[in-house]
């Protein structure tokens, strides 16, 4: 059911960790929703020099953290923010359907732990364009 | 290192054919191909091979052959078993009694009658998944036409107080319907003894082929047909006879009720050590179900921290099949709800793990279970933000 990528992804997860005095961190997730992901960020310069990840959850959500995590590494905070759910799912050669809420919580980490960081730095947190609720397609995890 | 072997371990959600099946249908197929309803001769060779399949079916449950209805499968029996009773007797009453923790061939042909005029009650479990007899008694009311409760449960692998159930079943009058889909060579039925009016079963849970079924219909019971058409199954199920199957169900049947016994034994020695070889080799473990009223291949235990389908790919890639209740696979995004109806917090119930073992399993295969599992389980573990805080919490070991 997944793609070649996702599972090297998910048996060869890149960054797992946590950073200490990480620059950012995202938490995201719900344990009663099957997810958690936990994202850290190093940022130096205003750039993303490294990012890791603690993550419950599926293969997808696994595979999902990784890519993330390498996806914004070396990019600035303004282009890591532009990383979007969607871009993770492709750059997985894509995702099951019922899947897919698994790449929008990977945006939502990048984002809270860039938002961490800015708030840290006495900076006013970016705006979502397009806020997700942590709702999977269809159905919400509503508890 | 050589090839990776498959170790099978998911017997409950279906088996292979045994040889000895296999070898009774293939003639069906290609010699005995007539169709019972015509009048030549070739088709009394079927009607014939039907008439045996019949007999074992029948001697299996201890009931009469005339009670014994082939059907396509579990999901069809439960179908016709719940709907047929339903409109039969609708005129008396449009209550049916079932429980929390039924196949969704069950709940959900509850949950259309409850879309067009039944009321259905569905009876909580306990922690292991049991139903209490006093608790069914409680709710049966003079409007109830029907009860329905599963012989064993698929997940959990609990078995419930079938006689018991029925007993009051019977004491009120009721109609007493059981999906004894898991039951079949695990456990000794007999639906007289049993009080069992209706009882679903499918072939290929006790090694015999998919794409067929029976319901076991007691004498005198007032019941629908589901499917209409041509006069087979006298005329309670239309349909031409899947003759290859139904010869493969009754063989498999009979093979699979003949010693249960010490096939019992000899798996339950097995899952016995698998279980105990998990539970001593990782912590934070909990065992679902019951701890002896259970099915005897059945395992299912949550590993805390950690999500089901994650476990499930890494156990594939080491050539392992099993399932899980965590809504990760299911696509329904709800985790399973046996589990919530015992009580197991959904957190907990996303790391569940169900192995079911059968004929194939060897010793070998417990080994290699118990040398995948733990380092399957601590992998997903340290990546686990969930596992960093209990760490830290409360420092495990």
């Amino acid at each position: 059911m997944y793609s070649d990528k996702v599972m090297d992804h998910f048996k060869n997860p890149r960054n797992v960790g946590e950073i200490e005095n990480a620059s950012g961190v995202g938490e995201v997730g719900n344990p009663v929703c099957g997810d958690i992901m936990n994202i850290y960020l190093t940022i130096e310069n205003n750039i993303i020099t490294d990012a890791k990840f603690k993550t419950f959850g599926c293969g997808a959500a696994i595979a999902s953290s990784s890519m993330a995590t390498e996806l914004v590494k070396g990019k600035t905070l303004e282009e890591a923010w532009e990383v979007s759910n969607k871009a993770v799912a492709e750059a997985l050669e894509g995702l099951p359907p019922v899947k897919m809420h698994c790449s929008v919580l990977a945006e939502e980490g990048i984002h809270k732990a860039i938002n961490d960081y800015r708030k840290k730095q006495g900076l006013e947190p970016w705006v979502e364009k397009n806020p997700h609720s942590h709702e999977h397609e269809g159905a919400t995890c509503d508890h | 290192m050589g090839e990776k072997r498959t170790v099978y371990l998911d017997h409950s959600a279906t088996t292979y054919v045994r040889k000895e099946v296999l070898d009774a249908m293939v003639p069906y197929f290609t010699d005995h191909f007539g169709n019972p309803s015509s009048i030549y001769h070739i088709a009394g060779v079927s009607r014939k091979a039907i008439d045996t399949a019949r007999a074992q079916v029948a001697k299996a449950l201890g009931a009469g052959p005339e009670e014994i209805y082939f059907t396509s499968g579990g999901s069809e029996s439960d179908n016709w078993a719940i709907k047929g009773i339903a409109s039969a007797n609708v005129k008396k009453g449009n209550h049916i009694i079932t429980t929390k923790i039924e196949h969704h061939a069950v709940l959900h042909t509850c949950q259309f009658l409850e879309k067009n005029g039944f009321a259905v009650t569905y009876l909580p479990v306990d922690k292991y998944g049991l139903v209490d007899p006093a608790e069914l008694e409680r709710a049966i009311t003079d409007k109830t036409i029907l009860i329905s409760i599963m012989y064993a449960n698929n997940e959990i692998g609990t078995i419930e107080p079938i006689a018991e159930l029925g007993a009051i079943a019977r004491k009120h009058k009721v109609p007493f319907h059981t999906d004894a889909v898991q039951a079949i060579g695990n456990v000794k039925i007999d639906v007289n003894t049993q009080n069992i009016d209706l009882l679903s079963l499918s072939a290929h849970k006790f090694y015999g082929p998919k794409g067929v079924g029976v319901l076991y219909i007691r004498k005198g019971t007032k019941i629908d047909n589901l499917i209409h058409g041509g006069g087979q199954e006298r005329r309670r199920r239309a349909g031409t006879e899947n003759i290859a199957g139904i010869v493969g169900c009754g063989k498999a049947i009979e093979l699979a009720t003949a010693d249960i016994e010490g096939h019992n034994k000899r798996i339950r020695a097995l899952r016995d050590r698998l279980l105990a070889g998990i539970q001593a080799k990782i912590p934070d473990t909990h065992l679902n179900g019951h701890p002896e009223k259970r099915l005897p291949g059945n395992i299912n235990i949550s590993f805390e921290f950690i999500e089901g389908e994650s476990m499930l790919l890494w156990l594939d890639d080491e050539g392992i099949c099993a399932s899980t209740g965590s809504a990760c696979t299911s696509g329904s995004l709800e985790p399973s709800h046996v589990l919530l109806a015992t009580g197991l917090p959904v957190e907990i119930s996303h790391g569940s793990l169900r192995l079911t073992l059968g004929n194939v399993n060897t010793d070998a295969d417990v080994d290699l279970v118990l040398d995948v599992l733990p380092k399957v389980v601590s992998r997903l573990r340290e990546m686990s933000p969930l596992y960093k805080g209990k760490k830290g919490g409360c420092n495990v070991q």
